[in-house]
């Protein structure tokens, strides 16, 4: 049995997770299909997610693209900068594993090589619907979710 | 007063994509910029160089996710070229249909970012609603929202159903009406005016020497277009116009993005109304001969150049990529300066700069132009990634 204060957080996080979205070394496939979740067509608002620029007022990491070994430090960087609890959607099949880019000599593989990944949305690039999905399975599980991270 | 610096990327909520600029302030006042690419640096063409001609399509594909289709047309023309390969007329024409459908689908999402960078959000909102309806289009053609892997070498992959043709045309009425509304807002709107007029000015002749392409050329009122000046599939037997602006600044690019989505719809029409018959793809030759091919393309940025060369083995020997935003991204440096900090992300977005499409290796040794061999720049790059701790002898 979960205390009240665990309760009321775990629900207060579902309400309105906001989400940033980083470019790891992506080929904007996957990019502009997290913008067109957020346009009227698909609205992931309607949830309640809103997208924020800095790292530090952001819930969910939204990784796009293979992770090149520039990128790995700025992107260790960004996801040590968020608050707890924190959880990171790892989108398209770059970002879940390499893709295409894997063995490349300036990609280091999937988002999971550089930073923890709770949730991926395979396809190249996911549609939008997708994504949804991943959201919202996200945040069904952030409700179970016994001790925060 | 002193100067600072600030730092503007690689994350930042302005870009989409990875880039790093520095900005040297005095005051609010930009005086200097510099940019750092290489953050999006995979190594693709290396990459290509280890899949067989076909994979490689669909490798050169994912250089860039909004112009998959004009860095595939490339490609896939070189290696044609290279084998001696006649298209049928009827691929060339749904070669168009896709190609003009992303430049719709491209400069309908330009319009969204710079809208939303001039705090302008109902219009980011707006023009990327009604870009649902080039993905619809493009989706239905292709099976996909953004790869289309429509290329293939020989043709294209898919024909173009009789159904789909009618539904693409009812929605180019829809696009064309709302075009006409971006049309009306984009010369008649105040806000759009003071945001943009007099920002990022580029004259003609710094982006002539600063050798800008695509519609940040056109808009300092230089006609240079690729489908016009070297037509390429069936573009010479098309009536289109080369829009330009003389505003030289955002305006200008602005104005000549909206009023080429008009021109699109126009080419789309003509394409769609007698679309030739006959096969859609010819048969590959089993083993693609050495040579060697450069092609240009009229992406939605500007000119794209491809070279590939082929040794008779089973794999490309080089594949060589130049995109547009390389070209532009000499210009951003002038066009900053003098600039207020707070216009910085909307004269960065003016380009529509893709990165992804950029971060290519280049050499530049002591300001010195010197011409090397394949084998010294190889030699060279795994010497110098070696001081970096990575030893590239090992990689395949």
């Amino acid at each position: 049995m979960k205390s009240i204060r665990e309760q009321v957080a775990a629900w207060a996080r579902t309400k309105s997770p906001w989400i940033i979205h980083f470019n790891s070394g992506s080929c904007n496939g996957c990019d502009i299909e997290t913008v067109a979740a957020l346009t009227p067509r698909f609205d992931v608002e309607r949830f309640g997610i809103v997208q924020h620029g800095s790292p530090r007022h952001a819930d969910v990491l939204i990784v796009t693209g293979a992770v090149s070994k520039q990128q790995k430090d700025r992107l260790v960087r960004i996801y040590n900068q968020m608050a707890n609890p924190k959880f990171v959607v790892a989108l398209g099949a770059c970002a879940a594993g390499g893709g295409v880019l894997q063995n490349c000599y300036g990609v280091l593989g999937g988002a999971d090589k550089a930073i923890p990944v709770d949730l991926y949305v395979p396809g190249c690039p996911p549609r939008p619907e997708a994504l949804i999905d991943g959201v919202v399975k996200l945040l069904s599980g952030i409700k179970g979710v016994e001790n925060a991270k | 007063m002193p100067k600072i610096t600030v730092p503007l990327g690689p994350q930042h909520p302005a870009l989409k994509e990875p880039g790093n600029f520095m900005l040297l302030l005095e005051g609010e006042e930009i005086v200097d910029a510099t940019l750092r690419l290489g953050y999006n640096h995979r190594g693709i063409e290396k990459a290509a160089e280890a899949r067989n001609f076909v994979q490689a399509t669909y490798l050169i594909e994912r250089v860039c996710g909004i112009c998959s289709h004009s860095h595939a047309t490339c490609y896939v023309t070189n290696v044609e070229n290279i084998a001696g390969l006649e298209i049928p007329q009827r691929a060339k024409a749904i070669r168009v249909v896709i190609g003009e459908l992303e430049r719709i689908h491209s400069h309908l999402l330009w319009l969204g970012v710079a809208a939303h960078e001039i705090g302008f959000d109902t219009l980011f909102m707006y023009s990327w609603r009604d870009r649902e309806y080039v993905m619809d289009a493009l989706e239905a053609l292709s099976g996909n929202r953004v790869h289309y892997s429509m290329n293939t070498i020989g043709g294209v992959r898919r024909d173009i159903s009789k159904e789909a043709h009618e539904d693409i045309l009812k929605k180019l009425d829809i696009l064309e009406e709302r075009t006409n509304y971006y049309i009306h807002l984009a010369t008649q709107e105040p806000t759009l005016h003071a945001r943009t007029k007099g920002v990022g000015a580029l004259p003609k002749e710094e982006a002539i020497r600063r050798d800008a392409c695509g519609p940040l050329l056109r808009a300092s009122g230089v006609a240079r277009d690729v489908r016009k000046d070297d037509p390429y599939l069936i573009y010479d037997q098309l009536d289109f116009k080369v829009i330009t602006s003389d505003a030289c600044d955002v305006f200008g690019r602005l104005y000549v993005r909206v009023f080429e989505i008009l021109e699109s719809i126009k080419i789309l029409r003509q394409v769609l109304s007698n679309l030739p018959e006959g096969p859609f793809a010819v048969k590959t030759p089993f083993k693609i001969p050495a040579g060697e091919s450069v092609t240009r393309y009229e992406a939605p940025r500007g000119e794209d150049i491809h070279y590939v060369k082929a040794d008779g083995g089973p794999n490309p020997a080089r594949v060589k990529v130049r995109a547009p935003t390389l070209a532009n991204f000499e210009s951003v440096s002038y066009m900053l300066t003098g600039d207020q900090l707070a216009d910085a992300p909307l004269i960065i977005a003016a380009i529509d700069p893709c990165f992804s499409c950029t971060d290519r290796a280049t050499i530049v040794a002591s300001g010195k132009q010197s011409v090397q061999s394949l084998k010294d720049l190889r030699t060279y790059g795994i010497e110098f990634y070696k001081k970096k701790g990575i030893d590239f002898t090992k990689v395949k």
